[in-house]
């Protein structure tokens, strides 16, 4: 075990050393690292031509509207010959362009297609920048924080058409969004929490 | 142009041509829509559309309880829903800190290998079918009913089970199952022989995928391959030995690989997994003591009817469990599962409340449906359709 965790470490503290990394860290276990954008395609390089990460298993975007660069794209690398995952974070403004690492791993192109279609986060060198879970000519970037979840359009069969026609979305009843946060676990503040802390003379 | 015209007048010119396959084709395993460009009948470029069983999983997952998005796994890889709910049930284990009892993880270990089974089942015999042999097919769903019957008699639907719950699994064995199961691993090593007889030396099955689709180990590694279809290249990887979870550290089974990456070697690895699933089970079945089937925190597990009688307490907890949920603590884990695919993953981001704050999901057919067309490159139509079959493809889980 002891042995385990000096490997561990040496891993940890080789990735961290390579430039472009801002953070490197043990997550739960996992191997995270935090990259800068510019950056990130010669540390992918490096992670694959010296690390053996021979495979993207996914990438995927994570939306933090407040953020001011706003989305989050993880690249999720897996190393077969080293039984090594690493998690790589980069952070990306909107419609900042991204460097494509489709050159590296071919698999990349189908993960960073869904990555446009489903946050609209542009890759500079990707071949096929189609979108590819949405329908055919769908706008917007449903996994955006503020997509609605409804959607904006929805398809029916139109009798006099013949066709099925796009229309824009008709909720026969409101969407109901529960909020079943406790006020004892989820709030922090409490109605008349401002008495209780203001200064009164 | 006359000029060029009578140049070339001698030679048959046949422009390539796109045809449109699926995304109504029985061969398309579901909503494939696949745009083929043929110079003859060999195809030249294949294009595959993908996204029209997408209904927005990651999405809906946003706006429901850990426990409510159980169910939605379900729904991605129909054909082995248990393997699907295993990884979130991993994942959201992982964050909350919490293991599941010993009974619980051999309970899940076993309905994992019971779920491989049901998924190489169809697998195979859908390729075969896609291939034009009839009878595994007609055998295969004889022998998967048996199996989904050990399903619904744990969970109560043949399908979408929602049996892996984060911390354990929904209910105990009934009575008298284990020994079905124990009945049923004696029993199906037989029948993957008969399968075998019908297919492995067959002279029609071997023309039609022997040295079809071959994709050499470093290109199966670049397009993300993983499970059988990265095994049958010749890397001996599998999650389950390498980056162990629950209790398959401690069970005894081989991981069979191939050599040349083709699709015959596809349908060996598969065939050759049910055998070691097999040897799993009978394991799991042996190692399994009695004892709880789920934490026993009951801000996390539910109490059970009987102490919700009795106890205030547990009434409460019920009633908070079931409309708040549990809150999760914030951190973010990209947690892998061997499903019968190959590595089916959920990348899970808590920001402390009882939602998920983002639920990407890796599904597996996706990285092996694109490279669809480095396989295809060069073969027949007909090749296509085996190649497809062999990659073992459902597109609840490639569309989410």
């Amino acid at each position: 075990m002891a042995d385990e965790s000096i490997k561990v470490d040496t891993v940890l503290d080789a990735v961290a050393a390579l430039p472009g990394v801002m953070v490197a860290r043990r997550d739960l276990g996992e191997l995270v690292v935090e990259a800068a954008r510019g950056d990130a395609y010669a540390l992918f390089t490096r992670l694959r031509d010296e690390f053996a990460f021979a495979q993207v298993m996914d990438i995927c975007g994570v939306d933090f509207p407040e953020r001011a660069a706003r989305f989050d794209v993880i690249y999720n690398l897996l190393s077969v010959t080293r039984n090594e995952r690493v998690r790589v974070v980069v952070q990306v403004a909107d419609s900042v362009c991204l460097t494509s690492v489709s050159s590296l791993w071919p698999s990349a192109t189908w993960w960073e297609r869904e990555v446009w279609d489903l946050f609209g986060i542009p890759f500079e060198g990707l071949a096929d920048h189609r979108r590819i879970l949405t329908d055919y000519g769908f706008e917007g970037h449903p996994l955006r924080k503020d997509f609605p979840l409804t959607g904006y359009v929805e398809v029916h069969y139109d009798d006099e058409q013949k066709s099925v026609v796009y229309d824009k979305v008709k909720l026969t009843q409101e969407f109901r969004n529960f909020d079943f946060l406790s006020p004892w676990e989820g709030m922090t503040t409490l109605p008349g929490d401002e008495k209780a802390r203001g200064d009164r003379k | 142009m006359s000029e060029l015209t009578t140049l070339t007048s001698k030679t048959v010119e046949i422009d390539n041509h796109t045809i449109n396959f699926g995304p109504q084709h029985p061969a398309a395993h579901g909503v494939l829509r696949l745009i083929l460009e043929m110079d003859g009948e060999v195809v030249e470029r294949a294009d595959p559309h993908i996204g029209l069983l997408h209904r927005g999983t990651e999405k809906l997952i946003e706006y429901k309880s850990y426990l409510q998005a159980v169910p939605y796994f379900d729904r991605l890889d129909y054909v082995s829903p248990m393997a699907c709910e295993y990884a979130f049930a991993l994942a959201t284990e992982k964050l909350l800190g919490i293991t599941a009892p010993d009974r619980a993880q051999w309970i899940r270990v076993m309905f994992a290998e019971i779920t491989r089974v049901l998924n190489h089942l169809l697998g195979v015999s859908s390729f075969a079918l896609d291939c034009g042999a009839l009878t595994p097919g007609l055998w295969g769903y004889v022998e998967r009913e048996k199996l989904l019957e050990f399903h619904e008699a744990v969970s109560g639907a043949r399908f979408h089970s929602n049996y892996f719950r984060p911390g354990g699994v929904a209910k105990d064995l009934p009575a008298g199952l284990a020994e079905d199961i124990a009945a049923w691993a004696e029993t199906f090593p037989k029948f993957i022989d008969d399968v075998e007889a019908l297919l492995t030396g067959n002279r029609i099955w071997k023309q039609r995928v022997v040295d079809i689709g071959v994709i050499p180990a470093e290109d199966a590694l670049a397009w993300g391959f993983s499970g059988p279809c990265l095994r049958a290249s010749g890397i001996a990887w599998d999650l389950r030995r390498s980056q162990p979870y629950d209790k398959y550290s401690e069970v005894d089974f081989e991981i069979p690989v191939g050599r040349h990456g083709d699709c015959y070697d596809r349908y060996l690895v598969r065939i050759a997994e049910m055998r070691e699933s097999v040897k799993i089970v009978k394991q799991c079945l042996q190692k399994m003591k009695p004892g709880p089937i789920k934490v026993q925190d009951h801000k996390i597990a539910p109490p059970t009817r009987a102490a919700m009688k009795q106890s205030m307490e547990a009434l409460i907890h019920h009633f908070k469990l079931y409309t708040e949920g549990y809150h999760v603590p914030a951190g973010a884990t990209y947690t892998v599962v061997e499903a019968p695919k190959g590595e089916f993953g959920v990348y899970l981001v808590s920001d402390g409340t009882n939602r998920p704050y983002r639920c990407k999901i890796r599904s597996t057919g996706f990285s092996h449906l694109q490279a669809l067309e480095t396989l295809a490159k060069g073969h027949m139509l007909a090749d296509t359709v085996a190649i497809i079959g062999s990659l073992d493809i459902v597109f609840g889980e490639i569309d989410r």
